[in-house]
């Protein structure tokens, strides 16, 4: 029996996972969502923000980070838009390029924002950190044009935005390293408010950065933007994902307690011969 | 002169760069945008680069039949038809979008949600307690992740009088062990950045130059 459970064939553990996820989806299960400091404290900023203050948005992530960022920049873009924001939104990687521009015209709709007066979408430029700097002495000069290919000096939100100097606070949400990009040469040279929301696998990197206040906020990864969604009292894609997801940690919580019984119990056995 | 001249330039550059950080005068300061806008320029050279080895690796293996030549062309064809559509329409076109959120998101994102099936069976398989510090990984790991999922504060909340000990307890992880040996690995790294940052300055280390140098 013990060999039997110490050997379990991989595909049942595939079954089981896939259960997990398909079968509170289908019951539409939630559970309470208890919001961290790291959160709040991007949220409390954002509410400090008089209106028409500005917010710059990297969406530094591909594709398959999307189910736990997009949630984040949804969230976020309606706090902003509520609060009657302007939010300028960009990235530093080819594949985000598509995705900031479908989240922000998502996030417009439902706002009724109005692109180029509350929002600006400048999409893709190659070079990371020399975008970040150059953007450092004048945005126009390294996005002549937003998106859609509108020149800045056409937009009337980009009327009074030079450089970081009118932006109140950069948000990254980010897949890879650009977060400590941002930070090491933004928040150093410029003293740029600078805020992250990660996945989950990077999330750890980001706390040395909050203890200095480098990073004045973050979303921990999808609970970040079920965090987000709570503390907007919006329940959305994030919430729901998140109490799916919340199976499936328990479930492997299960399986490695279990593997470990098993294995001291042979252990014990096998001592005992 | 091929070796004097890339070595020469990287000691001024990186000299002057050093140096313009420490100087608010003017010239330094259009100095250091004209340089900005010259690495901007040099930067998409590395996409002609990319691109060219991306053809000339897959082209060989179509020409030779090698195994599993077939993905190769689908990787050419793949590249030629967003290229044809991106480059004239731009990347905001319908058709470009379409081909992006209904092929390249789907794709990318069933690769990564894979991984999902894997962490748990390579969890339950290789994650044992079998010495002092597996044992302290495994009981932060279980900790930080069940108080990463709501569920893990809705049952304690039902059977302990404590309210949200397993979320607590993950922010005190992460803010105490984890901060202090992210610190060390940070500064750590750092330190080596900066010493092998001023052995490219000085020459020392010529790597960077190829040939086994």
């Amino acid at each position: 029996m013990l060999k039997k459970i110490m050997r379990i064939d991989r595909r049942i553990i595939f079954i089981l996972v896939a259960l997990a996820v398909i079968i509170p989806t289908l019951l539409k299960v939630s559970f309470p969502i208890t919001v961290s400091e790291p959160t709040r404290k991007l949220y409390d900023y954002i509410e400090d923000l008089p209106s028409g203050s500005t917010v710059l948005i990297a969406f530094d992530y591909g594709p398959s980070s999307m189910a736990e960022l997009q949630p984040m920049g949804m969230a976020f873009l309606r706090h902003c838009f509520q609060k009657k924001i302007q939010v300028i939104g960009m990235t530093l990687v080819t594949d985000g390029a598509t995705l900031g521009y479908e989240i922000m015209q998502e996030a417009a709709k439902t706002t009724d924002a109005i692109d180029g007066e509350d929002y600006v979408y400048l999409g893709f430029r190659p070079g990371t950190i020399q975008v970040m700097l150059g953007m450092g002495t004048t945005i126009n000069s390294i996005f002549e044009s937003d998106y859609k290919e509108k020149p800045l000096a056409e937009i009337p939100m980009m009327a009074g935005i030079k450089n970081y100097d009118q932006i109140d606070l950069v948000l990254d949400l980010a897949s890879s390293s650009t977060t400590e990009a941002w930070i090491a040469y933004i928040n150093t040279r410029y003293n740029q408010k600078i805020a992250a929301g990660v996945t989950g696998v990077i999330i750890s990197q980001m706390y040395p950065y909050l203890q200095t206040e480098q990073l004045i906020g973050l979303m921990p990864g999808l609970l970040g933007a079920a965090e987000y969604e709570t503390l907007i009292d919006t329940p959305a894609k994030a919430t729901k994902r998140m109490s799916v997801q919340s199976f499936v940690h328990l479930l492997v919580f299960g399986l490695v307690i279990l593997g470990n019984v098993a294995f001291f119990i042979q252990k014990r056995e096998n001592e005992n011969v | 002169m091929r070796r004097q001249v890339p070595l020469a330039l990287c000691f001024v550059f990186g000299v002057v760069m050093v140096l313009i950080e420490f100087s608010p005068h003017p010239y330094s300061k259009s100095l250091y945008n004209e340089v900005i806008n010259w690495s901007l320029i040099i930067g998409p050279f590395a996409l002609v680069l990319g691109v060219a080895t991306l053809v000339q690796t897959h082209w060989i293996r179509i020409r030779r039949r090698a195994e599993y030549w077939q993905y190769s062309f689908v990787v050419l064809i793949g590249m030629i038809v967003m290229v044809a559509i991106g480059i004239p329409f731009g990347p905001s076109h319908k058709a470009f979008k379409w081909l992006f959120m209904n092929i390249q998101v789907p794709m990318d994102a069933t690769m990564f949600s894979l991984l999902a099936f894997f962490i748990a069976s390579a969890s339950y398989r290789a994650f044992r307690a079998r010495t002092l510090e597996a044992t302290l990984l495994l009981v932060a790991a279980l900790i930080v992740m069940i108080g990463n999922a709501p569920i893990g504060d809705f049952i304690w909340n039902k059977i302990m009088p404590f309210d949200n000990l397993p979320s607590t307890v993950r922010q005190w992880i992460l803010e105490n062990p984890n901060l202090s040996s992210r610190r060390g690995v940070i500064l750590g790294v750092s330190l080596g950045v900066i010493s092998q940052s001023i052995r490219i300055i000085l020459g020392i280390e010529r790597s960077y130059l190829g040939g086994g140098d």
